[in-house]
C-alpha cells in the first residue's frame, strides 16, 4: 500500500469539505473493497476520508411500508434487523449471505452501492425494489444511479447518506456464487411491488446490474416460476470469463429467477 | 493409555499452533534486518535490454539494488534439476540456464530481474516499482502441445522446439502386439490440470551474513533444509557447507512447493553478503501464485486394449509434460520415474509402453506437488478403466477385479516391483462401506427430486519412500534417498530424537515420539523431536513423497535398535545377568521373570556417570543411524465417490465419499485419518475447483483467490475412511506412507462419478458447474438429434 492520509469525518458535510480539499481523495466506508484494492496497489488515493462513523449515516427505520437504511449500516446490521426482516426478509437474507462474517461486520450498504461492483448483491435489490438513493445533494432513482460496471451517477464529492424503498408485497433473492470468489456469478432479485413485478440481475450483465423486462411482464401475469418457463434468456450482452460463458450465465439467470420466485 | 504404535495420541505440537505460538520464518527478526523486494517480469517472454535502478537507489531507506549481472560476476551458479533424464535416442536432457536473477532474457511473468534491499518492506516494494526495465517483447507460448510445434517461440537456446527430453519406458513392440490382439481398445485424450500449491504460509527467507566468520545462516520455509544447504553450497556456490547453516523452523504446509531452492533464497543470501545486512523476504500471496512451482499439467493420449474376457492386453501412453519456463529440482523425474512407473496401476498388464516428452513453456516452473506423478498416472489409468467398462458394457468394479494383481511380489512392465497388497480386499471393504447394493434405490430417490446421481471408482497404487539409493542413482538421481536419525538418551532418561525428516503439518513431533514410547515405555512427553536445523541434525533428505514414515521413521528404528542393545548391555552388567535375559517394559529394564530391575532413568544415569560400565564400553547413550530402504513402499486403496448433480445448474454435490486404504502398519490412526482428509480435499479440489489459467500471452489469469478456487469446508462431504492394511515387507516398521494418498486417488473417483451421473464421459478437470452444465447440454443435443 502506498502512503495515504487518513481523515475521520464527523458528518457527511464534514466529509465533503475534507475531500474537496484533497488532491485525489476517496471516501472510506467499510473498506472491504477499497482497502484490499489499495493493498494490491491497484488504487492509490492521496487521502482517505472515513465516513463509517459519521453522524447520522447509520441505522435502519421502518415506518409503515417505508424502509430507510443509513448508508453506513453494515451488512450484519441489515441481516439482523428484526423490523426489516418482518417487512422485507429478502433484503435481510441477501445481506446475511454477503461475503463472510468479517466482511459483513465492516462492509456497508452505501459502500457496496457506491462501488457498483458488477457481481455485488445490493445493486440487484435496489433495482428490483425501486429504491431511491439519497445523497448529501439529491435523491436518485436506482435505475438512474447504476450506470454500468463500477459506474454510478455520483458526482465527485457526493456522498450516499441513505437508501429508501417501499417494502414489497413479496420478494426474494437467489444467488449463484462464483466457485472461487463466492461473489454472485448470477444473482436475481425478484420483487412484487406496488408498481408491479420487478426483476433485477447482477453478476451476469456486461454493463452491470440490469432489469429483466420479459420476466417482469410474465410475472405481472402470474407470480410463479412456471410463468417464466417459456422465456428465452439471450446470452447477448452477458459476461463470459474463465468461470462460465455467456450461455451458462443466461441459463443461470433463468434458473435463479425461477428459484427466487418459487421461494416466496 | 498406550502412547505406542497404533495409539491415536493427540498432537503434541498443537498447543503452540492453536495458541498462536508457532514460530515461522516471518516471525523471526534479526538485528540490523533489512527487507528484500523483487523486480519481476511483467512479460512472459522478452529480452531485457536495460535495467535503470537510479530512482530506486536514490530513495531514502534503500540500501541497494542488485541485478543478475552482478550475481553472475560473483560466481553464483545456475539453478538445476537434480535428476538427469536420458532421451530414448541416448541424448542427455536439454536443461536451459536458470539464473536466480535474469540477465539477458525473461521467460515467464514473475521471473526475477533484480533484488531491492531497503530498511522496511514498504520501502523495498515501492522502490522495486520504480526500477525501469526496458524489454524487447518476444512472442510467448503457454500450451504444452503448441510449444512443440515448429515456429513456436524458442525459450531456451539449447532446447530445440522447446523439448527437454523424449523419454520412454516399457516395451513398445510388445504393447503394439498386445493392442493388435485386442478385441476392444479404449482410446482417450486426458488433460491433467495445472494446480497452484497454496500452502497456508507463503515462502519466506532470512539471510544472515557474518563477515567476521564468513558464515551464512538462512532461515527458510523448507521441507528439506539439508538438501537446501547441499544445493546452495555444492551447486549454487553461495557458501561452502561448513559455512552455511540452514534452519527451517515451523513451516505452514509445503505440498512439494517448499522442496526446492528458489531464486529468492539464493538472492537473499548473496545480497546479505553484498550489503552486510540481514535480509528478509516474505512472499505475498500474489507472488506465491506467480512463482511457487505449480503442479501437474499433462496432456496425454492413451490406448488400453482388452481381450474378449476383459483382461488388459496392452497399454500405450503418450504424454506431454509442461515443465514451465525453467527446470525446477524434481521437474525431470516427476513426469518420468514418478509417473510412468505407476502406469500398471493395480492391474496385471502384460505389456505397457509410456512415452513422455517434457517441454518448456512461458509459464511458472512446474514441479512435484502432493503426489507428484502418481496422481497423473492414477487419473489416467482409472479414467481409462471406467471408460473401458462403459464402452464394453461391464460393471467398472468387476472390470477392475478381473484385472487386479493377486499375488506378490509382482514385477510390473514398468520397473516397479510391488511387494504387497490386497486389492480385492480394499475393493470389498470400500463397496461394503459405500453400500453399493443400495445405490440403485438412492439414484431413484435422487431422480424423484430432479437430481442425477452417479458413482465413480478409483483403485490406485502408488510408490512412496523413493529408494533404494543405488537404484535411483542408476536412473539418474543426483543424491541418495536414505534418511538419518540420532537418538540421545539423556542422563535423566529423557530422550531427544534428531531426524532428517521435516514436519510442516505431518505431526512428526507426536508420531516419532510414539516410536520411543513403543520401544522403551517412556511417556511421549519426555521425548523431544529435533528437526529442521543443519547445525543440530546430523543430516537428512527431508520430507516429500510420503517418505517420513517409510524412510524417516525406519531410520529412527535403526537408531533405537542400537540404543536398546547398549541399554541391555549396561543393565546386564549392573544386574549381573545375561544380556539375553534383559527385557525393557513400561519404562523399566529388568531381568525377565525376576523382580531384579533398573528404572529407565537409572540406565541413562549409569551410561553417563560411567562408574560401572562393562569392560571397554564407551560412556554415554547416544546412537545414530542411516537407513536406506530396499524398495519403495506401495500404499494402495479403492475410493468410491457418489455424487448428486443438479441438472439445471450443473452443481455437483458429493453426497458420499468412501476410501478403503492399505497403508501397512499405522503409527497414529488419528493422524493418518487427518492426512487422508487433507489429501482428499486437495484431490477433490483438483477434480472440481482448482485450475491455473494463463492467457495466450502468458499472463496469469488466476492470480488470486478471486479466480483460483480453493476447496472450502462446505465443498467437501464427511469422509468414510476404512482400512485394509497389509504391512509392508520391505521395511522394519511395515509402513507404507499416507501423506499423498487422498490427493492421488480422489480425482478419477470424482470425475468418474460425475460422468456416470450425467451420462457424458466427455468431461475434464476441474468439473466446475459451468462445465458439467455444458456437458449436460451435449447430452440433450445428442438426444434431440436422435
Amino acid at each position: 500500500m502506498y502512503e495515504v492520509k487518513y481523515h475521520k469525518a464527523s458528518s457527511a458535510s464534514d466529509a465533503a469539505n475534507i475531500i474537496s480539499g484533497s488532491e485525489d481523495g476517496k471516501f472510506l466506508a467499510g473498506g472491504q473493497t477499497l482497502i484490499p484494492t489499495m493493498k494490491a496497489k491497484l488504487a492509490a488515493p492521496s487521502d482517505l476520508v472515513d465516513i463509517s462513523q459519521a453522524d447520522g449515516l447509520a441505522g435502519i427505520s421502518v415506518d409503515g411500508s417505508t424502509v430507510t437504511i443509513g448508508a453506513m449500516t453494515t451488512h450484519a446490521e441489515v441481516a439482523g434487523n428484526a423490523a426489516l426482516s418482518a417487512c422485507c426478509s429478502s433484503i435481510t437474507s441477501l445481506a446475511g449471505n454477503i461475503g463472510d462474517p468479517a466482511v459483513r461486520h465492516k462492509g456497508t450498504i452505501g459502500g457496496s452501492i457506491a462501488n457498483n461492483d458488477p457481481a455485488a448483491d445490493y445493486p440487484a435489490a435496489m433495482m428490483a425494489l425501486g429504491a431511491t438513493i439519497i445523497t448529501n445533494n439529491r435523491e436518485i432513482a436506482a435505475e438512474a444511479f447504476f450506470q454500468g460496471m463500477f459506474e454510478t451517477a455520483l458526482d465527485d464529492g457526493e456522498i450516499i447518506t441513505s437508501i429508501r424503498f417501499q417494502a414489497p408485497e413479496k420478494a426474494a433473492y437467489a444467488k449463484f456464487p462464483n466457485p472461487a470468489s463466492r461473489y454472485a456469478m448470477v444473482g436475481v432479485f425478484a420483487a412484487k411491488t406496488s408498481d408491479g413485478a420487478r426483476v433485477a440481475v447482477t453478476g451476469a450483465g456486461a454493463d452491470g446490474v440490469y432489469r429483466q423486462s420479459e420476466m417482469e411482464a410474465a410475472l405481472d401475469g402470474a407470480w410463479s416460476a412456471d410463468a417464466l418457463a417459456d422465456i428465452h434468456v439471450s446470452s447477448d450482452g452477458l459476461l463470459s470469463d474463465i468461470h462460465g460463458d455467456a450461455a451458462y450465465r443466461a441459463n443461470l439467470v433463468k434458473v435463479m429467477a425461477g428459484r427466487a420466485v418459487a421461494s416466496v | 493409555m498406550s502412547e505406542g504404535i497404533g495409539a491415536s495420541v493427540r498432537r503434541k505440537e498443537d498447543k503452540r499452533f492453536i495458541t498462536g505460538k508457532g514460530k515461522y520464518t516471518d516471525d523471526i527478526k534479526q538485528e540490523n534486518q533489512a527487507y528484500a523486494a523483487f523486480v519481476r517480469s511483467s512479460h512472459a517472454h522478452a529480452i531485457v535490454k536495460n535495467i535503470d535502478a537510479s530512482e530506486a537507489e536514490a530513495m531514502d531507506g534503500v540500501v541497494a539494488v542488485l541485478n543478475g549481472h552482478q550475481l553472475t560476476a560473483d560466481g553464483i551458479g545456475n539453478i538445476i534439476a537434480g535428476w538427469a533424464i536420458t532421451s530414448k535416442d541416448g541424448s542427455a536432457m536439454n536443461m536451459g540456464a536458470w539464473s536466480a536473477l535474469c540477465t539477458e532474457k525473461v521467460r515467464y511473468v514473475g521471473d526475477a530481474i533484480a533484488i531491492v534491499i531497503a530498511d522496511t518492506q514498504e520501502i523495498a516494494r515501492n522502490a522495486a516499482e520504480t526500477v525501469m526495465v526496458e524489454f524487447d517483447i518476444l512472442p510467448a507460448v503457454v500450451s504444452p502441445e503448441k510449444t512443440l510445434e515448429s515456429g513456436s517461440p524458442q525459450i531456451h537456446e539449447n532446447a530445440p522446439n522447446n523439448q527437454i527430453y523424449d523419454w520412454e519406458i516399457g516395451d513398445e513392440a510388445a504393447t503394439d502386439a498386445g493392442l493388435a490382439s485386442a478385441t476392444h481398445i479404449t482410446e482417450m485424450e486426458i488433460v491433467n490440470n495445472r494446480l497452484a500449491p497454496n500452502p497456508m504460509e507463503p515462502r519466506a527467507a532470512i539471510a544472515i551474513y557474518d563477515d567476521a566468520e564468513e558464515h551464512y545462516t538462512l532461515y527458510t520455509t523448507s521441507q528439506n533444509p539439508h538438501v537446501a544447504r547441499l544445493l546452495l553450497s555444492a551447486f549454487y556456490s553461495v557458501a561452502p557447507e561448513h559455512k552455511l547453516r540452514v534452519i527451517a523452523p515451523d513451516v505452514g504446509g509445503g505440498f512439494g512447493s517448499k522442496i526446492y531452492v528458489y531464486p529468492e533464497e539464493i538472492a537473499c543470501l548473496w545480497a546479505s553478503m553484498k550489503t552486510g545486512r540481514s535480509v528478509k523476504w516474505t512472499s505475498d500471496r500474489s507472488e506465491a501464485f506467480l512463482t511457487d512451482a505449480h503442479g501437474r499439467d499433462h496432456v496425454t493420449k492413451a490406448k488400453m486394449g482388452f481381450d474378449a474376457n476383459g483382461k488388459i492386453v496392452g497399454f500405450k501412453v503418450d504424454t506431454i509434460a509442461n515443465i514451465g519456463a525453467y527446470m525446477s529440482l524434481f521437474s525431470s523425474v516427476t513426469p518420468t520415474y514418478l509417473y510412468a512407473t505407476l502406469l500398471s496401476g493395480q492391474y496385471d498388464m502384460p505389456a505397457i509402453h509410456g512415452n513422455v516428452r517434457a517441454v518448456y513453456t512461458n509459464t511458472a516452473p512446474v514441479d512435484a506437488y502432493r503426489g507428484a506423478g502418481r496422481p497423473e498416472a492414477t487419473y489416467l489409468v482409472e479414467r481409462m478403466m471406467d471408460t473401458a467398462a462403459l464402452e464394453m458394457g461391464v460393471d467398472p468394479a468387476e472390470l477392475r477385479r478381473k484385472n487386479f494383481i493377486q499375488s506378490f511380489p509382482y514385477q510390473t512392465q514398468v520397473i516397479m516391483n510391488y511387494d504387497s497388497g490386497d486389492f480385492p480386499g480394499c475393493m470389498d471393504k470400500a463397496q461394503a462401506a459405500a453400500d453399493i447394493a443400495g445405490f440403485a434405490a438412492r439414484k431413484a430417490s435422487s431422480a424423484s427430486r430432479g437430481k442425477l446421481r452417479g458413482i465413480g471408482y478409483s483403485s490406485f497404487i502408488e510408490a512412496c519412500g523413493i529408494a533404494p539409493s543405488a537404484a535411483v542413482g542408476s536412473l539418474g538421481c543426483g543424491v541418495g534417498l536414505w534418511e538419518s536419525a540420532e537418538v540421545r538418551v539423556n542422563p535423566v532418561g529423557t530422550i531427544e530424537i534428531l531426524t532428517g525428516s521435516h514436519s510442516h503439518g505431518q505431526s512428526h513431533e507426536t508420531t516419532f515420539a510414539q516410536l520411543a514410547n513403543d520401544r522403551f515405555g517412556v511417556p511421549i512427553d519426555s521425548v523431544q523431536i529435533v528437526h529442521g536445523d543443519t547445525d543440530k541434525v546430523q543430516f537428512g533428505m527431508g520430507t516429500y513423497g510420503s517418505r517420513s514414515g517409510p524412510v524417516g521413521m525406519n531410520a529412527i528404528v535403526k537408531a533405537l535398535d542400537k540404543v536398546e542393545a547398549k541399554v541391555k548391555k549396561i543393565a546386564a552388567h549392573v544386574l549381573e545377568a545375561s544380556e539375553d535375559d534383559i527385557v525393557i517394559e513400561a519404562g523399566e529394564v529388568k531381568i525377565a521373570g525376576t523382580d531384579k530391575k533398573m528404572a529407565w532413568h537409572e540406565v541413562g544415569l549409569a551410561a553417563y556417570t560411567a562408574h560401572n560400565l562393562p569392560e571397554g564400553m564407551e560412556p554415554g547413550l547416544k546412537e545414530g543411524a542411516f537407513y536406506d530402504p530396499i524398495n519403495f513402499s506401495f500404499p494402495s486403496a479403492t475410493l468410491i465417490c457418489e455424487v448428486e448433480v443438479d441438472p439445471e445448474t450443473g452443481v455437483t454435490d458429493i453426497v458420499q465419499f468412501t476410501t478403503a486404504d492399505d497403508f501397512g502398519v499405522i503409527i497414529n490412526p488419528m493422524v493418518v485419518e487427518g492426512q487422508v482428509h487433507g489429501g482428499l480435499a486437495q484431490g477433490i479440489g483438483q477434480a472440481m475447483l482448482e485450475n491455473v489459467v494463463y492467457d495466450d500471452s502468458g499472463q496469469l489469469l488466476t492470480g488470486s483467490y478471486m479466480d483460483y478456487a480453493m476447496p472450502r469446508a462446505d465443498d467437501l462431504p464427511s469422509f468414510t475412511i476404512e482400512h485394509n492394511n497389509v504391512p509392508s515387507p520391505s521395511n522394519p516398521l511395515g509402513l507404507k506412507g499416507c501423506g499423498e494418498a487422498g490427493a492421488i486417488g480422489a480425482p478419477p473417483a470424482v470425475i468418474n462419478a460425475i460422468c456416470n451421473a450425467i451420462g457424458n464421459n466427455n468431461l475434464s478437470m476441474p468439473a466446475t458447474p459451468s462445465k458439467v452444465w455444458a456437458a449436460l447440454q451435449e447430452v440433450s443435443a445428442q438426444q434431440a438429434a436422435e
